[in-house]
Parts: C-alpha cells; structure tokens; sequence
C-alpha cells in the first residue's frame, strides 16, 4: 500500500488516480498508523508554503514525514512537497521539515528566454530536465520527453549531491533532487502524461539500497 | 525551455460536447469523458471544459463529468462556466480539476478571483475574458470591450485594464477569448492577443479562430500567446493534434513532440 499524505494541501485525487492507473494500491490518508505502515509514501501539494506547514504542524504529519525517511521507505515529493522538505521557503518565509539543506527560492523578476523574450511567472507549462545523476526512478526518461510544471518557486539544495536533475526557465534550477531513499519533482508526474506516469511507475517499483 | 501548449476546448452543455459559431447555433457532437480521453491520448498538453448548461439545477451532471475525466487523463485540465463562489470552485477542485476558470463572475464581482487565489493558489485561478472590438473610446482606450452572458452584455470595461487589475487580484492565467473571431476559424485576433500578453505577467492562452495550423504559429509568435485554444478544427476531424505540432515543429515553435 502506497500512502499519499492529505494535508489540504490541493488536488490529492489526481495522483491517487495515477497511480490506480498504473496498477498499485494507494490511500489518501493523515492517519498516523495509515502512514507508518505503508511501503511507501508519496507527500504531493499545491498551494503555498506557509498554510502548508500550518496544516502539516497541527497534523502531526512533519515527524510522520521525517519518520517515513528515516525508516528507509521511499517517499516520492511533489512539487510543493518537494519545496516543503527543504529547510527554509522564501515564499511566506517559512521554516520547512529541513530533510533536504537549503533554501526554497523564487524565480528572479525579469528572466528572459535565450533569444531575449521575457519569461513569465509562474512557470507554467511542459518542460524537460537534464539528467544529473543516473537513478532509477528516472531510468525509463527519454531526453525529449516533457513533464507538467507550475510553480513560482524551486528547490536549491546546498550540496550539489542532491540535485538529480535540473530544468531551464531563465535561469538553470533543480527540478528532481533527493538522497538514498527521497526522491522529489518540482514537475507534476500525475499530469505528465505517459512519462509522468512511467516515472510514477518506477517511483512504485523502487527498492532503494 | 517551456513549450507552447495546443489547447482542445470542450463545450459541454448538460454532459454532451457542443460546439456553437460566435456564441450561437450549439450542436452536440460527442461525450466529453471520451473525446477527453481520446485529445489526451492524441498529444493535447491540456484541456479546457466550458460548462454552458444553462439550468443551475443541472450543473452537478458537469462536476459528475469532472469526476470521469480526472480518472481517464493525466494532463492538466480546467473547468469554467458558471463559476460563481469559492464553494463553487471548491466542488471543481475536489472533483478533480486543476483549475478553474472565472468569467462573467469576475467582472460583476472581482473579489472573486482573490478570494480562489487565496483558497487555492494562484495557479488554480484562470480569468476568462470574452472580447469584443468596438473601437477605441473615452471609456475603452485600447478598443476592445469585455462583454458577458455569452458575448451578448457589453460592460462598458477596457479589456486591458481588466486583464491588469485582474492579476493584480491573483489570476494565475488568463484565457482571452475573441468574440468577433470565434467559431470562424479565419485566424485568431492577433493585435488582441499581442496586446494583452505583452501588458501582462502571467501566461495567456489565445481562444477563438483556430482553423488552420498557420492560425496557431501566428498566435504563438506574433500573437505572443503561451498558449493556443483549439476547437472547431479538430472536432470536426480537420486537423489531428499530431499534424498541428509537427506544423508548428516544422516552423521552430517549441511544442511537446512526445507523449
């Protein structure tokens, strides 16, 4: 059993329909013991940070999150659950569950596009990311293939080890990060079609050493 | 990079897909879930429902719809049409869309759009503006009118000064319609669009006059749009998504070439 944390935190549904899709049994649950029992965990969200850490505080789900990593469970992070495990977000300016170092940043004012278009904000939209570093999870990726964004704000781990793969919006920023058994998009992979879905499929078959 | 997306717009009046020329004359040509499900798997990078059910009793078949789609597609989709409170966008929401879309709603009522980007973020909050040119005036500087009730109440508001205010309220998005070019299929209003992606910081998705894969590479480079609404031209069988992106592939526009 897959368990995908409830924090009130947006559209939940669209990735337990993914991941039913694919073929695994998953639970959208706050339940503690729901939570502690499952194989594997998958912490998603839309919204902002700050009501966030509010509702995950008053959950008690921030020392369920850091349990699930510690116990060596993979858990999959998605876009503001992988802004949330770092340890600071600049939007609100809230402190975050600290499992990754570094800070959640907001995209510069002003980027522009490589032929000097202004770019806007948020970056919403299909695009790719550039391996960093070879992982599972993300094996079945082809260089073309393009994943769902929308955010204002990214992660940017202090230690260059955690960045997997990075995205280009202006500036280069980090788009999967994650150590031994995390593993984090700022993309949405429950809305990125059949890469999304690839990826998500590998996410449920992972067994980190 | 961010790629241009190719929208499909739905109409959906009391679950069947409808498609009307400027606002009129709706025919129903299909059930939503499946031509969802089958835009999905042709490459759509995302889809637009219009709910124009006109009875508010009948409004829960649409959520019930939602419900179907959200099961069947893993793109993003989003949900307008009579829109009117954050208890309604909550019922969208919860049914499964990642958006919603606010129109006639936002213009007698702007708190609206803050009041969804508060509960919801930002990204959830579409503003769906339906435009009409009238000609520049004392009251409409830049020549385009906002009008609602499905093209036919003009509002006496400048379409510019709307898109501006309306994202300083917090829309994440804005869909702009033109009035004079929909269901025509001659091309989109490209001074329109250019005009208002060019005063705005947040993306727009161009709606209304798609019929030929030219019509989208203008709107996505002159138009300056980020995006392109399609109806007519794929409904009826004239154009698959497939041969529109490799048009606008072939022309050096960045679409999504693999699904």
């Amino acid at each position: 059993m897959i368990a995908i944390i409830d924090y009130d935190a947006g559209n939940l549904a669209s990735v337990a329909h993914a991941v039913t899709n694919i073929g695994f049994d998953c639970t959208i649950t706050n339940d503690l013991k729901i939570i502690e029992k499952a194989e594997r965990v998958i912490f998603p969200g839309v919204g902002a940070a700050g009501a966030a850490m509010d509702s995950l505080n008053r959950l008690g789900l921030d020392s369920a999150i850091k349990k699930t990593v510690a116990s060596g469970k993979p858990l999959l992070g998605i876009c503001l659950g992988t802004q949330i495990i770092m340890s600071f977000s600049e939007e609100n300016n809230t402190k975050c569950l600290d499992i990754i170092e570094g800070n959640v940043k907001a995209f510069p004012k002003d980027i522009l596009s490589s032929d000097n278009r202004p770019l806007k904000i948020p970056h919403m939209g299909w695009n790719s990311f550039k391996r960093i570093v070879d992982h599972p999870v993300i094996e079945a990726v082809n260089r073309d293939d393009e994943f769902y964004f929308v955010h204002s704000y990214y992660p940017d781990p202090v230690d260059e080890k955690h960045v997997i793969g990075t995205s280009h919006h202006g500036i280069i920023f980090p788009s999967i990060i994650g150590f031994n058994n995390v593993i984090a998009t700022q993309f949405h992979p429950e809305k990125s079609g059949r890469p999304g879905l690839n990826l998500l499929k590998n996410f449920c078959e992972w067994q980190p050493c | 990079m961010l790629s241009k997306r190719i929208i499909p717009c739905l109409d959906v009046r009391e679950g069947k897909t409808t498609k009307g020329i400027k606002f009129k004359n709706n025919v129903d040509i299909g059930d939503p879930v499946e031509m969802a499900r089958m835009y999905y798997e042709a490459g759509a990078d995302e889809i637009v429902f219009y709910d124009i059910t006109a009875s508010h009793e009948k409004r829960d078949i649409m959520i019930e719809v939602v419900k179907n789609v959200a099961k069947s597609i893993f793109i993003p989709f989003s949900v307008g049409g009579g829109i009117r409170t954050v208890e309604d966008m909550r019922k969208v929401l919860l049914a499964g869309a990642e958006k919603i879309s606010v129109n006639s709603a936002a213009v007698k009522n702007p708190e609206i759009i803050s009041q969804g980007a508060k509960a919801f973020g930002k990204q959830c909050i579409v503003l769906g503006m339906d435009v009409k040119y009238v000609g520049k005036k004392d009251n409409i500087p830049c020549g385009y009118e906002i009008v609602i009730n499905g093209g036919r109440t003009y509002m006496g508001i400048d379409a510019l000064e709307w898109a501006v205010k309306a994202e300083d309220l917090g829309a994440g998005e804005i869909c702009l319609n033109s009035i004079d070019a929909d269901g025509v299929q001659e091309g989109y209003e490209l001074n329109l669009t250019s005009m208002i992606s060019e005063n705005v910081g947040i993306p727009v998705i161009a709606s209304g006059g798609a019929g030929k894969p030219k019509h989208l590479a203008e709107v996505l480079t002159k138009g300056k749009a980020d995006a392109a609404l399609i109806a007519s031209m794929i409904h009826y069988g004239n154009y698959t998504i497939s041969e529109i992106k490799s048009f606008l592939d072939s022309k050096k526009i960045d679409v999504r070439m693999t699904w």
